[in-house]
């Protein structure tokens, strides 16, 4: 007697605000009748933190503090003990996305460190010789358009070797000249970053310069904090020894999931920071590193 | 029954046919006449035209009968509709709905698509994968993540898992298992391509996105390799062909999702798309912007980029200069070429009213241009040992599609502004060949001597000169320069290529400037550059690898001149068809000068020049006929060589005519259609110098047509069919007596005669065995209306030749059980009765037949009806075998009935005997009840009409005695 459970939203992209309403069904496909002790659906928000195992040392002592923030949570009865008839059997629900008190729903982030989850989960609860069904559903928040006005604040670079830091030779370093501009710093999350990056001279060519998209992670509490950065994504927009004083465009969608407004709470912070690499063909490697603030709009 | 004693009955021919002649009516022009055509004056007036031209005076009712054809469509006819519809844009046809629409989408469709004017990608791709070609061995080099089970789990529905096990199989491309190919020759190499292809279709049949989308990346990975240079062409080729199946599989898969309940329209805008098709396509983009590498992510996007219409409207307009921009942070300048010409390709097909983007690229193009010169590619190029004009061949195709984009239906002051930025690029070479190749030949036409002070500026290092000059004369067979400048162009490009070292080269670049010389310039210019081309391409028999070159130069020549005499007065035209030394080629090179010659000479030629050289040609063709020659093959030749004996005429000198035709003889003696060609046109002469003459002969056209005979007469034993064989033998036989030559009559006719024996039972008529005895009676018949007429020779018996022919149809073996023998002793009572006649029906003028050199002469009379009672005995004696068996019934019926046909028209019934003889063959024919009723029918009718002449009254008694068997 197979059985199949699953929730589906109204919503193609499950994308939900705060104060919209979450609708959909749970479907229900089995062969015959099928005998059980009740349906119940719930929606949780929880935020994940996790500490890396570099930071655990440190942060033993209050390792236990980290435990999960519940941002959101209801839960409804959706049938009674009783039958499901033979076929296919669709039960309407809706869910108000609103929070309690002061709690703020936060935007869906998948991190390595910080983990902002929605999910719907169906629960069928069976007489004792059937397993219990279940069944998970990820949904997606989006948070509350920004109201102030999003100011671009573009930003001018220009790399040579002696704008850099922590190199050891200075003087075995060949020389060269990059100048290029980021047209956004603070960066609206559904638009691409963008800018552009000029190689004016340099006397190795160049094999590829890079975008690295890393996010900076902190978890912490009154007793300390852990700060962590990891790469979300790497996008070459250069490969090889490209013509020198040719704008090449900068251009790197942000991610969906892996990428959030930049958030900052008491006890976690979630932040973004684009490295622009250059690769020499000599393996030399430049870095230039700009902190954005993501939100949206 | 034996005892039949025959009389013929005496005929006056004039009065038959007097009697027979309907009246004649006179039938006034302009009448009603059923033949007379139908015009439709005016196709485009409705109505009433019509009805004037069809009216017929002869109809009396009141409307005239509408042609049923043009009256189904309402005045105008489709065909004249659409000619009229193309001719002018205007769309006249505005009272047919249909049409009209048609005519408007199509209108429509013109603005905003490409036309057919533009050349597709699929032209160019065979060319290109079929020039860049190598011997180098080449490697495919793959990381695909081996599927190690990441079969989605069906239990997480999450979407974030599901993401995160995607990009993770994403990433896997990097670290994953690699597989590479090494020492792949080129077909290899293709192969594998192809196998990609199918494994791409298969996976996507099968569900596995991920999969296809894995093994696109990796293919558009391989195009940043650049290692075996000369090949990159040929793999841009071949790898966006996958990028086109991956971009048409995941627009249909995304088009097919909006289907429901109804396909999108051709024009659907983004809100017919429903929620689940954009979020699929979003996710699409968002995959391929999260592809680590910038080639492959460039590709793959520009390879979906239509499915941007099902997002937003502005989409591709957006994404085009976005990934033009992109394109820059490609290194290597060959592979941003290339990818530039994809990109336009792509645009080019899904919005090519964007314009803007495809200039950009070229600027772009422009900008990096000094990447060439610049120290990475060259070092590769030292690696690869690549010189620097092959080098830039390579980008050619890339440039020529840009421009060729640009160029489509561009404004003339845009062409001149990119004319301009090639200039100041210190003419560049490559880009001046892009230009030609890709502008407008009137364009390029206009400003042809530019052009040439332009190549001739450029330095010798780069881009190979030949290939400037052939693309600069390309444009020039197409268009025309300003007059003024003609010859001083044809001079400067002569001077170069002629300066090129290469053979193949040479004749790569000389073909071409063929087509200009010969639009433009006399025979003279021609030569000139043919003796160029000789010069050229004999020296170590280049020429042997340059056969189609040659040939199209050949082709080119006949196009421009149709006049042979001018075209062999070409010194070196002959010399130049020395060089096909392959017998293929050569053969095939005479035959198109044939066919050209076959179809511009309109008048018949005596001019020597002409003549030496298609008989050279001729000589050619026939020489390689040999053992393994197909039929079709020497059928084909064989009509050739005939359209050119035809359209030889030495006018009076008929004596040149027959020696020319000995010589033809001479050289086309394996070719039997032309043998029999040669002997017809020998009879035509003779028959040609009778009408000259008037019918007399002077001593000296006696004696020619004699020699005329006799050419025939050795002609013909040499031919191998027997039925050609005989009716050349009557046919000639029939012209000598006309020519009064009646010894060689004779010896035609009785030639005819010995050979009969030697027809064979069956023959094979276009491969298939038949009885050859219907051929064979046809003959005979023919033979026998000649015989009316051939005087009986002095030295031989009274009807010598009739007796050999039925002694010959005697001991003929006949088919079994056929009637055949005694049909034609049927025919020859009718001839023995006209031949017994006092006037003959027919006669030859100035030739005395037998009934002046007998005279009615009653020994020749009653040799005559001697030998019709002998064959009347045989067929008596046939009819009554026949009767023997139950089967031949029907045949004895027809037989009878013929026979009876016969005694009525030729024979005299007042004889009794006769007249007995007649109703019991009548009464034979009907015994059985297989005679036609209807036939009898008319037959008694007939007879009982002619009864009515005098001297045949005793016919009515006959008729009273004729039975007609009812069928009850």
């Amino acid at each position: 007697m197979s059985v199949t459970l699953d929730i589906r939203l109204k919503r193609a992209n499950k994308v939900y605000h705060e104060g919209e309403v979450v609708a959909g069904v749970i479907l229900l496909v089995c062969k015959e009748a099928l005998q059980h002790h009740g349906i119940s659906l719930s929606m949780e928000g929880l935020v994940n933190l996790q500490l890396s195992s570099k930071s655990v040392g440190v942060f033993e002592a209050f390792y236990n503090s980290v435990k999960p923030i519940q941002l959101i949570s209801s839960n409804i009865e959706v049938a009674k003990a009783g039958k499901v008839p033979g076929g296919k059997t669709e039960i309407p629900f809706e869910f108000p996305l609103s929070t309690k008190g002061n709690k703020v729903l936060y935007e869906t982030y998948h991190g390595v460190f910080v983990n902002i989850q929605y999910t719907l989960r169906c629960d069928m609860k069976r007489s004792l010789l059937a397993k219990d069904l279940t069944r998970n559903c990820e949904f997606i928040v989006h948070c509350q358009p920004q109201k102030a006005k999003v100011v671009p604040t573009p930003v001018n670079f220009t790399i040579t070797p002696d704008t850099l830091q922590n190199i050891r030779e200075r003087s075995a370093l060949p020389k060269f000249l990059i100048r290029g501009n980021l047209d956004a710093t603070n960066c609206v999350i559904s638009q691409p970053l963008t800018g552009e990056v000029v190689v004016e001279h340099s006397d190795v060519p160049i094999k590829s310069i890079e975008l690295q998209l890393v996010r900076v992670e902190t978890c912490g509490c009154a007793e300390g904090y852990a700060r962590d950065a990891t790469e979300i994504q790497n996008i070459q927009i250069a490969e090889g020894d490209v013509c020198h004083s040719l704008a090449i465009p900068i251009y790197m969608v942000f991610p969906r999931l892996f990428t959030c407004p930049t958030l900052e709470t008491t006890n976690f912070k979630v932040e973004f920071e684009v490295n622009i690499v250059i690769v020499l063909h000599d393996d030399h490697l430049i870095t230039e590193n700009f902190p954005l603030k993501l939100c949206r709009v | 029954m034996a005892a039949v004693q025959w009389r013929s009955r005496m005929r006056n021919y004039e009065a038959e046919l007097q009697r027979c002649r309907p009246e004649a009516a006179l039938v006034e022009f302009g009448d009603y006449h059923p033949l007379k055509p139908i015009m439709v004056t005016d196709t485009k007036t409705r109505r009433g035209a019509r009805k004037g031209s069809t009216s017929s005076s002869s109809s009396s009712s009141s409307s005239a009968p509408a042609d049923p054809l043009s009256s189904m469509l309402d005045g105008t006819d489709p065909l004249s509709m659409f000619a009229a519809a193309s001719a002018s844009e205007a769309p006249v046809m505005s009272h047919s709905a249909s049409t009209g629409d048609l005519g408007r989408k199509r209108k429509e469709k013109s603005e905003e698509a490409v036309g057919l004017d533009f050349e597709p990608w699929s032209a160019k791709r065979g060319e290109i994968l079929a020039r860049f070609t190598t011997t180098e061995k080449l490697s495919i080099n793959l990381f695909m993540g081996s599927d190690r089970g990441k079969a989605p789990s069906p239990g997480s529905s999450a979407v974030s898992e599901k993401v995160r096990t995607r990009l993770e199989e994403l990433d896997d491309l990097e670290e994953g298992s690699q597989r590479e190919l090494l020492n792949l020759s080129q077909q290899d190499y293709a192969n594998r391509i192809e196998e990609l292809n199918q494994s791409l279709k298969e996976a996507w049949a099968s569900d596995q996105k991920v999969k296809a989308l894995k093994i696109v990346i990796q293919c558009s990975k391989l195009l940043s390799d650049t290692s075996v240079i000369q090949f990159y062409p040929s793999k841009f080729v071949l790898i966006t062909d996958i990028l086109d199946t991956f971009g048409r599989l995941v627009y249909d898969r995304i088009w097919t999702m909006c289907s429901d309940p109804r396909p999108l329209p051709d024009s659907f805008t983004v809100d017919d798309v429903n929620d689940t098709a954009k979020e699929t396509c979003l996710n699409w983009f968002f995959k391929i912007a999260s592809i680590r590498e910038l080639l492959p992510r460039l590709y793959v996007e520009a390879a979906i980029l239509k499915c941007n219409r099902f997002l937003n409207k502005s989409g591709i307009q957006e994404t085009l200069p976005r990934l033009t921009a992109m394109i820059r942070g490609i290194g290597d300048p060959l592979v941003a070429a290339y990818t530039r010409a994809y990109l336009c390709r792509v645009g080019m097909e899904v919005a090519p009213q964007l314009k803007d983007s495809l200039n950009r690229n070229f600027f772009d193009l422009l900008g990096t241009f000094r990447q060439i010169s610049g120290e990475s590619v060259q070092n590769q190029l030292v690696q690869q040992r690549v010189e620097v004009p092959e080098y830039l061949t390579l980008y050619s195709p890339a440039i020529n599609w840009i421009l060729q984009c640009i160029a489509y239906r561009a404004p003339e002051a845009l062409l001149t502004e990119m004319m301009e930025r090639c200039k100041k690029l210190g003419n560049n070479t490559l880009l001046l060949n892009s230009v030609m190749r890709a502008f407008r030949p009137e364009f390029v036409a206009a400003r042809a001597t530019d052009f040439i002070s332009m190549i001739k500026d450029c330095d010798e290092a780069g881009f190979p000169k030949h290939l400037l000059f052939g693309s600069l004369g390309r444009s020039l067979a197409c268009a025309d320069p300003p007059e003024s400048e003609r010859l001083t162009i044809l001079n400067e490009a002569w001077k170069v290529v002629t300066k090129v070292r290469s053979p193949q080269d040479y004749i790569n670049c000389a073909e071409i400037w063929v087509e200009f010389t010969c639009r433009h310039f006399t025979k003279r210019e021609v030569n000139t550059v043919l003796a160029d081309i000789i010069k050229h391409m004999t020296p170590d028999r280049a020429f042997e690898d340059a056969y189609p070159q040659l040939q199209s130069v050949i082709r080119k020549i006949l196009t421009y001149f149709h006049d042979f005499s001018v075209l062999f007065s070409m010194e070196r035209f002959l010399p130049f068809l020395d060089m096909f030394q392959k017998d293929s080629v050569r053969v095939e090179v005479c035959r198109s000068i044939m066919e050209v010659f076959i179809k511009h000479q309109v008048e018949p030629t005596r001019d020597p020049v002409i003549l030496n050289a298609m008989l050279h040609i001729c000589k050619t063709m026939h020489d390689s006929v040999n053992a393994l020659t197909l039929e079709d093959e020497k059928r084909s030749l064989a009509l050739l060589i005939i359209g050119f004996i035809r359209m030889v005429s030495f006018g009076r000198d008929f004596e040149q005519q027959l020696s020319f035709c000995v010589e033809a003889r001479a050289t086309f003696c394996n070719l039997e259609p032309v043998l029999v060609q040669l002997i017809h046109t020998v009879n035509q002469l003779a028959m040609e110098t009778s009408r000259v003459m008037k019918g007399s002969h002077s001593r000296k056209t006696a004696a020619f047509v004699r020699a005329c005979a006799a050419y025939s007469f050795i002609t013909i034993p040499s031919l191998s069919s027997i039925f050609s064989r005989l009716s050349l033998y009557l046919l000639s036989g029939q012209v000598a007596l006309a020519n009064q030559c009646l010894s060689q009559a004779d010896a035609f006719l009785k030639a005819a005669v010995s050979i009969l024996p030697e027809v064979p039972r069956s023959i094979s008529i276009e491969g298939k065995l038949r009885s050859s005895e219907s051929f064979l009676l046809d003959f005979i018949n023919n033979f026998l209306a000649t015989l009316l007429v051939v005087p009986d020779h002095p030295e031989h018996g009274v009807l010598y030749l009739v007796r050999g022919l039925l002694n010959m149809v005697q001991d003929y073996t006949w088919e079994d059980n056929s009637d055949a023998k005694v049909r034609v002793y049927v025919s020859a009572l009718s001839l023995l009765a006209a031949m017994s006649q006092e006037t003959y029906l027919y006669s030859i003028p100035k030739v005395d037949s037998n009934e002046t050199l007998y005279g009615g002469d009653p020994k020749f009379l009653t040799e005559i009806n001697k030998l019709c009672e002998t064959l009347i005995g045989q067929i008596l004696d046939h009819l009554k075998t026949l009767g023997r068996d139950e089967q031949s019934t029907r045949r004895q019926g027809t037989l009878a009935f013929s026979l009876f046909g016969i005694l009525l028209s030729h024979g005299d019934l007042r004889n009794n005997k006769l007249s007995q003889l007649s109703v019991n063959l009548w009464n034979l024919s009907h015994k059985h009840g297989y005679c036609e009723t209807r036939i009898s029918v008319r037959t008694l009718e007939c007879i009982k009409h002619q009864a009515q002449q005098p001297d045949m009254a005793h016919l009515t008694d006959t008729v009273q005695r004729l039975a007609l068997q009812s069928r009850t």
